[in-house]
Protein backbone atom coordinates (compact mmCIF):
# COMPACT_ATOMS: atom_id res chain seq x y z
CA UNK A 1 0.00 0.00 0.00
CA UNK A 2 1.07 3.48 -1.24
CA UNK A 3 0.80 6.15 1.09
CA UNK A 4 1.50 9.91 1.90
CA UNK A 5 1.11 12.11 4.79
CA UNK A 6 0.63 16.12 4.78
CA UNK A 7 3.08 17.94 6.91
CA UNK A 8 1.93 21.58 8.13
CA UNK A 9 4.10 24.09 10.52
CA UNK A 10 2.96 22.39 13.65
CA UNK A 11 2.15 19.12 12.97
CA UNK A 12 3.97 16.98 15.71
CA UNK A 13 2.03 13.75 14.77
CA UNK A 14 3.32 12.53 11.66
CA UNK A 15 6.44 10.48 12.66
CA UNK A 16 3.93 7.94 15.05
CA UNK A 17 1.84 7.73 11.84
CA UNK A 18 4.65 6.91 9.77
CA UNK A 19 5.88 4.70 12.38
CA UNK A 20 2.04 2.59 12.21
CA UNK A 21 1.70 2.70 8.71
CA UNK A 22 5.43 1.15 7.90
CA UNK A 23 4.53 -1.63 10.62
CA UNK A 24 1.65 -2.94 9.23
CA UNK A 25 2.06 -2.23 5.08
CA UNK A 26 6.18 -2.77 5.32
CA UNK A 27 6.38 0.49 3.21
CA UNK A 28 7.14 4.20 4.21
CA UNK A 29 4.87 7.11 3.69
CA UNK A 30 5.89 9.78 1.64
CA UNK A 31 6.07 13.34 3.98
CA UNK A 32 3.83 15.88 1.62
CA UNK A 33 4.93 19.70 3.12
CA UNK A 34 2.19 22.03 2.84
CA UNK A 35 3.38 24.22 0.59
CA UNK A 36 3.42 20.98 -2.11
CA UNK A 37 0.93 21.33 -5.00
CA UNK A 38 0.52 17.60 -5.97
CA UNK A 39 0.29 14.26 -3.32
CA UNK A 40 1.90 11.60 -5.30
CA UNK A 41 -0.45 8.45 -6.41
CA UNK A 42 -1.15 7.15 -3.43
CA UNK A 43 -3.95 4.41 -2.05
CA UNK A 44 -4.16 6.65 1.63
CA UNK A 45 -3.50 9.92 2.67
CA UNK A 46 -3.06 10.86 6.11
CA UNK A 47 -3.49 14.16 7.88
CA UNK A 48 -1.98 13.54 11.08
CA UNK A 49 -2.68 14.64 14.61
CA UNK A 50 -0.34 18.06 16.19
CA UNK A 51 -1.52 22.05 16.78
CA UNK A 52 -0.67 22.92 12.93
CA UNK A 53 -0.44 26.75 12.87
CA UNK A 54 -0.27 27.07 16.84
CA UNK A 55 -4.77 26.66 16.28
CA UNK A 56 -4.71 30.13 15.57
CA UNK A 57 -8.06 31.64 14.44
CA UNK A 58 -9.62 28.31 15.07
CA UNK A 59 -7.87 24.64 15.31
CA UNK A 60 -6.94 23.12 11.38
CA UNK A 61 -8.94 26.57 10.14
CA UNK A 62 -5.51 27.87 8.27
CA UNK A 63 -4.27 24.44 7.58
CA UNK A 64 -7.00 23.97 5.50
CA UNK A 65 -6.30 26.60 3.26
CA UNK A 66 -3.01 25.57 2.66
CA UNK A 67 -1.43 24.90 -1.32
CA UNK A 68 -1.61 21.19 -1.08
CA UNK A 69 -5.02 21.28 0.13
CA UNK A 70 -6.50 21.73 -3.51
CA UNK A 71 -4.92 18.27 -4.44
CA UNK A 72 -5.97 16.81 -1.05
CA UNK A 73 -9.73 17.82 -2.12
CA UNK A 74 -9.76 16.40 -5.97
CA UNK A 75 -7.95 13.18 -4.82
CA UNK A 76 -10.62 12.77 -1.83
CA UNK A 77 -13.54 13.26 -4.19
CA UNK A 78 -11.87 10.77 -6.90
CA UNK A 79 -12.36 8.27 -3.99
CA UNK A 80 -8.78 7.89 -2.57
CA UNK A 81 -8.86 6.61 1.12
CA UNK A 82 -8.17 10.00 3.34
CA UNK A 83 -7.39 9.15 6.99
CA UNK A 84 -7.20 12.63 9.49
CA UNK A 85 -5.97 11.90 13.21
CA UNK A 86 -6.79 14.66 15.55
CA UNK A 87 -5.58 18.16 14.36
CA UNK A 88 -6.46 16.05 10.81
CA UNK A 89 -9.92 15.41 11.72
CA UNK A 90 -9.97 19.29 12.65
CA UNK A 91 -8.79 19.79 9.35
CA UNK A 92 -11.13 17.83 7.91
CA UNK A 93 -14.22 19.53 8.54
CA UNK A 94 -12.66 22.73 7.65
CA UNK A 95 -11.72 21.82 3.91
CA UNK A 96 -15.91 20.52 4.17
CA UNK A 97 -14.59 17.32 3.25
CA UNK A 98 -15.93 15.60 6.47
CA UNK A 99 -19.59 17.55 7.96
CA UNK A 100 -19.96 19.40 11.43
CA UNK A 101 -17.52 21.02 13.31
CA UNK A 102 -15.00 20.24 16.48
CA UNK A 103 -15.82 23.16 19.21
CA UNK A 104 -14.06 23.15 22.93
CA UNK A 105 -14.06 20.42 24.97
CA UNK A 106 -17.27 21.24 27.39
CA UNK A 107 -14.33 20.73 30.46
CA UNK A 108 -12.58 23.40 28.94
CA UNK A 109 -9.48 21.00 30.00
CA UNK A 110 -6.82 19.82 27.33
CA UNK A 111 -7.26 16.14 27.82
CA UNK A 112 -4.49 13.62 27.17
CA UNK A 113 -5.75 10.38 28.84
CA UNK A 114 -6.63 6.81 27.39
CA UNK A 115 -10.57 6.95 26.44
CA UNK A 116 -12.92 3.65 24.98
CA UNK A 117 -15.05 3.73 21.92
CA UNK A 118 -17.42 1.56 20.97
CA UNK A 119 -17.28 0.35 17.20
CA UNK A 120 -20.50 1.45 15.43
CA UNK A 121 -20.13 0.61 12.23
CA UNK A 122 -16.96 -1.99 10.79
CA UNK A 123 -18.31 -1.83 7.07
CA UNK A 124 -16.09 0.58 6.38
CA UNK A 125 -12.53 0.50 4.35
CA UNK A 126 -10.93 2.03 8.17
CA UNK A 127 -12.51 -0.66 10.44
CA UNK A 128 -13.24 -3.68 8.56
CA UNK A 129 -11.00 -5.96 10.78
CA UNK A 130 -12.73 -4.72 14.22
CA UNK A 131 -15.91 -6.60 15.29
CA UNK A 132 -19.67 -5.16 15.30
CA UNK A 133 -19.56 -3.38 18.66
CA UNK A 134 -16.23 -3.99 19.35
CA UNK A 135 -14.61 -1.95 22.82
CA UNK A 136 -11.54 -0.58 21.96
CA UNK A 137 -9.42 1.98 24.29
CA UNK A 138 -7.08 4.48 22.09
CA UNK A 139 -5.53 7.92 23.12
CA UNK A 140 -6.65 11.11 23.54
CA UNK A 141 -4.44 14.33 23.39
CA UNK A 142 -7.04 17.44 22.40
CA UNK A 143 -8.53 20.74 23.70
CA UNK A 144 -11.10 21.17 20.81
CA UNK A 145 -12.65 17.54 20.19
CA UNK A 146 -16.19 18.30 21.15
CA UNK A 147 -17.77 17.09 18.11
CA UNK A 148 -20.85 19.45 16.76
CA UNK A 149 -23.49 19.17 13.75
CA UNK A 150 -26.49 21.10 13.38
CA UNK A 151 -29.90 17.99 13.75
CA UNK A 152 -30.09 18.19 10.13
CA UNK A 153 -26.76 17.22 9.09
CA UNK A 154 -26.63 15.29 12.30
CA UNK A 155 -29.63 13.16 11.60
CA UNK A 156 -28.51 12.67 7.65
CA UNK A 157 -25.04 10.81 9.41
CA UNK A 158 -26.59 9.03 11.58
CA UNK A 159 -29.30 7.78 8.83
CA UNK A 160 -26.41 6.62 6.64
CA UNK A 161 -24.21 4.99 9.15
CA UNK A 162 -21.37 7.47 8.79
CA UNK A 163 -20.51 6.76 12.60
CA UNK A 164 -17.70 4.98 12.95
CA UNK A 165 -16.61 5.27 16.88
CA UNK A 166 -18.74 6.63 19.63
CA UNK A 167 -16.98 7.41 22.90
CA UNK A 168 -18.22 5.14 25.75
CA UNK A 169 -17.33 3.49 29.35
CA UNK A 170 -15.08 1.12 30.10
CA UNK A 171 -18.32 -1.72 29.63
CA UNK A 172 -19.37 -0.16 26.93
CA UNK A 173 -22.21 2.03 27.85
CA UNK A 174 -22.80 4.92 25.46
CA UNK A 175 -23.37 8.07 28.14
CA UNK A 176 -22.26 11.07 29.31
CA UNK A 177 -19.86 9.29 31.52
CA UNK A 178 -17.51 7.89 28.76
CA UNK A 179 -17.96 10.91 26.87
CA UNK A 180 -14.70 12.89 27.51
CA UNK A 181 -15.26 15.66 25.23
CA UNK A 182 -18.88 16.75 25.09
CA UNK A 183 -19.43 15.63 21.53
CA UNK A 184 -23.00 15.44 20.30
CA UNK A 185 -24.37 11.29 20.26
CA UNK A 186 -20.63 10.19 21.37
CA UNK A 187 -19.09 10.52 18.21
CA UNK A 188 -15.82 10.04 18.02
CA UNK A 189 -15.16 9.34 14.84
CA UNK A 190 -16.70 9.46 10.97
CA UNK A 191 -16.68 9.39 7.96
CA UNK A 192 -17.88 11.68 4.67
CA UNK A 193 -21.21 10.18 2.65
CA UNK A 194 -18.44 8.29 0.47
CA UNK A 195 -16.99 6.56 3.23
CA UNK A 196 -13.66 6.95 1.70
CA UNK A 197 -12.70 9.98 3.97
CA UNK A 198 -12.68 9.37 7.93
CA UNK A 199 -11.67 11.80 10.99
CA UNK A 200 -11.54 10.96 14.45
CA UNK A 201 -9.79 12.96 17.39
CA UNK A 202 -8.16 9.57 19.80
CA UNK A 203 -4.69 8.34 18.14
CA UNK A 204 -4.83 4.75 16.68
CA UNK A 205 -1.28 5.36 15.83
CA UNK A 206 -0.04 5.53 19.18
CA UNK A 207 -1.34 1.93 20.26
CA UNK A 208 0.13 -0.49 17.29
CA UNK A 209 2.90 -2.14 19.36
CA UNK A 210 2.44 -3.90 22.97
CA UNK A 211 5.07 -2.75 24.05
CA UNK A 212 3.33 1.34 24.15
CA UNK A 213 0.19 -0.74 26.25
CA UNK A 214 -1.91 -2.02 23.41
CA UNK A 215 -2.59 -3.00 19.77
CA UNK A 216 -6.13 -1.17 19.39
CA UNK A 217 -4.92 1.54 16.89
CA UNK A 218 -3.05 -1.51 14.72
CA UNK A 219 -6.33 -3.01 13.38
CA UNK A 220 -7.36 0.39 11.97
CA UNK A 221 -4.01 0.17 10.06
CA UNK A 222 -4.55 -3.46 9.12
CA UNK A 223 -7.89 -3.05 7.97
CA UNK A 224 -6.96 -0.38 5.44
CA UNK A 225 -3.91 -2.49 4.29
CA UNK A 226 -6.50 -5.65 4.27
CA UNK A 227 -7.98 -3.33 1.28
CA UNK A 228 -5.53 -2.36 -0.45
CA UNK A 229 -3.71 -5.49 -0.90
CA UNK B 1 -11.17 51.91 5.11
CA UNK B 2 -11.24 49.90 8.11
CA UNK B 3 -13.55 46.23 8.51
CA UNK B 4 -14.56 45.13 12.13
CA UNK B 5 -15.76 41.61 11.98
CA UNK B 6 -17.56 40.36 14.90
CA UNK B 7 -17.56 36.56 15.01
CA UNK B 8 -20.13 34.77 17.34
CA UNK B 9 -21.11 31.03 18.07
CA UNK B 10 -24.82 30.24 16.33
CA UNK B 11 -27.53 29.57 18.36
CA UNK B 12 -27.76 26.12 20.08
CA UNK B 13 -24.29 25.53 19.71
CA UNK B 14 -22.76 24.89 23.35
CA UNK B 15 -20.31 28.07 24.32
CA UNK B 16 -18.35 26.06 27.30
CA UNK B 17 -16.01 29.41 27.51
CA UNK B 18 -19.11 31.25 27.95
CA UNK B 19 -20.55 28.65 31.02
CA UNK B 20 -16.79 29.46 32.30
CA UNK B 21 -17.29 33.13 32.29
CA UNK B 22 -21.24 33.29 33.41
CA UNK B 23 -20.12 30.87 36.73
CA UNK B 24 -17.30 33.24 37.88
CA UNK B 25 -18.96 36.60 37.68
CA UNK B 26 -21.79 34.42 39.24
CA UNK B 27 -18.70 33.66 41.93
CA UNK B 28 -17.92 37.61 41.68
CA UNK B 29 -21.42 38.40 42.98
CA UNK B 30 -23.04 39.84 39.78
CA UNK B 31 -26.33 38.32 39.69
CA UNK B 32 -29.01 38.02 37.36
CA UNK B 33 -26.83 37.07 34.08
CA UNK B 34 -28.97 34.73 31.76
CA UNK B 35 -26.28 33.70 29.98
CA UNK B 36 -22.82 35.20 28.31
CA UNK B 37 -21.37 33.92 25.12
CA UNK B 38 -18.14 34.58 23.80
CA UNK B 39 -17.42 35.50 20.35
CA UNK B 40 -14.02 37.04 18.72
CA UNK B 41 -13.29 40.24 17.08
CA UNK B 42 -10.95 40.59 14.05
CA UNK B 43 -10.09 44.17 12.70
CA UNK B 44 -8.68 44.29 9.10
CA UNK B 45 -7.64 47.73 7.41
CA UNK B 46 -8.43 47.86 3.79
CA UNK B 47 -7.58 50.12 0.68
CA UNK B 48 -10.94 49.52 -0.97
CA UNK B 49 -12.31 52.92 -0.23
CA UNK B 50 -16.11 51.86 -1.78
CA UNK B 51 -18.35 50.46 0.88
CA UNK B 52 -20.06 48.13 -1.17
CA UNK B 53 -17.15 46.61 -2.91
CA UNK B 54 -15.46 46.33 0.59
CA UNK B 55 -18.53 44.91 2.37
CA UNK B 56 -18.63 42.00 -0.64
CA UNK B 57 -14.57 41.09 -0.15
CA UNK B 58 -14.96 41.21 3.48
CA UNK B 59 -17.76 38.86 3.18
CA UNK B 60 -15.79 36.54 1.04
CA UNK B 61 -13.13 36.48 3.86
CA UNK B 62 -15.72 35.84 6.04
CA UNK B 63 -17.01 32.83 4.36
CA UNK B 64 -13.62 31.51 2.96
CA UNK B 65 -11.66 31.44 6.70
CA UNK B 66 -12.20 34.31 9.17
CA UNK B 67 -15.53 32.40 10.25
CA UNK B 68 -16.73 28.63 10.55
CA UNK B 69 -19.80 28.97 9.22
CA UNK B 70 -20.96 25.50 10.65
CA UNK B 71 -20.70 27.08 14.09
CA UNK B 72 -20.23 30.79 13.63
CA UNK B 73 -22.16 33.64 12.49
CA UNK B 74 -20.60 36.79 11.50
CA UNK B 75 -21.36 40.25 10.99
CA UNK B 76 -18.90 43.06 9.19
CA UNK B 77 -19.03 47.24 10.19
CA UNK B 78 -17.28 49.13 8.05
CA UNK B 79 -15.74 52.14 9.43
CA UNK B 80 -14.44 54.93 6.83
CA UNK B 81 -10.96 56.24 7.79
CA UNK B 82 -10.48 59.31 9.17
CA UNK B 83 -9.98 62.16 6.49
Amino acid sequence: MKSAILVFPGTNRERDAADAIKLVSGKAPTMVWHQETDIPDVDLIVVPGGFSYGDYLRAGAIAARSPVIADLMKKAKSGITVLGICNGFQILTETGLLPGSLARNTGLDFLCHDVHMKVDNNQTRFSNKYAPGQIIRFPIAHHDGNYFADPDTLKKIEDAGQVVFRYCTPNGDISMQGNPNGSINNIAGLTNSDGNVMGLMPHPENLIDPLLGGTDGRIMFESLIGRAA
Amino acid sequence: MKARILITLKTGVLDPQGKAIQKALGSLNFDGIDGVRQGKVIEIDLAETNEVAARKQVSDMCDKLLANTVIENYDIELIPSAA
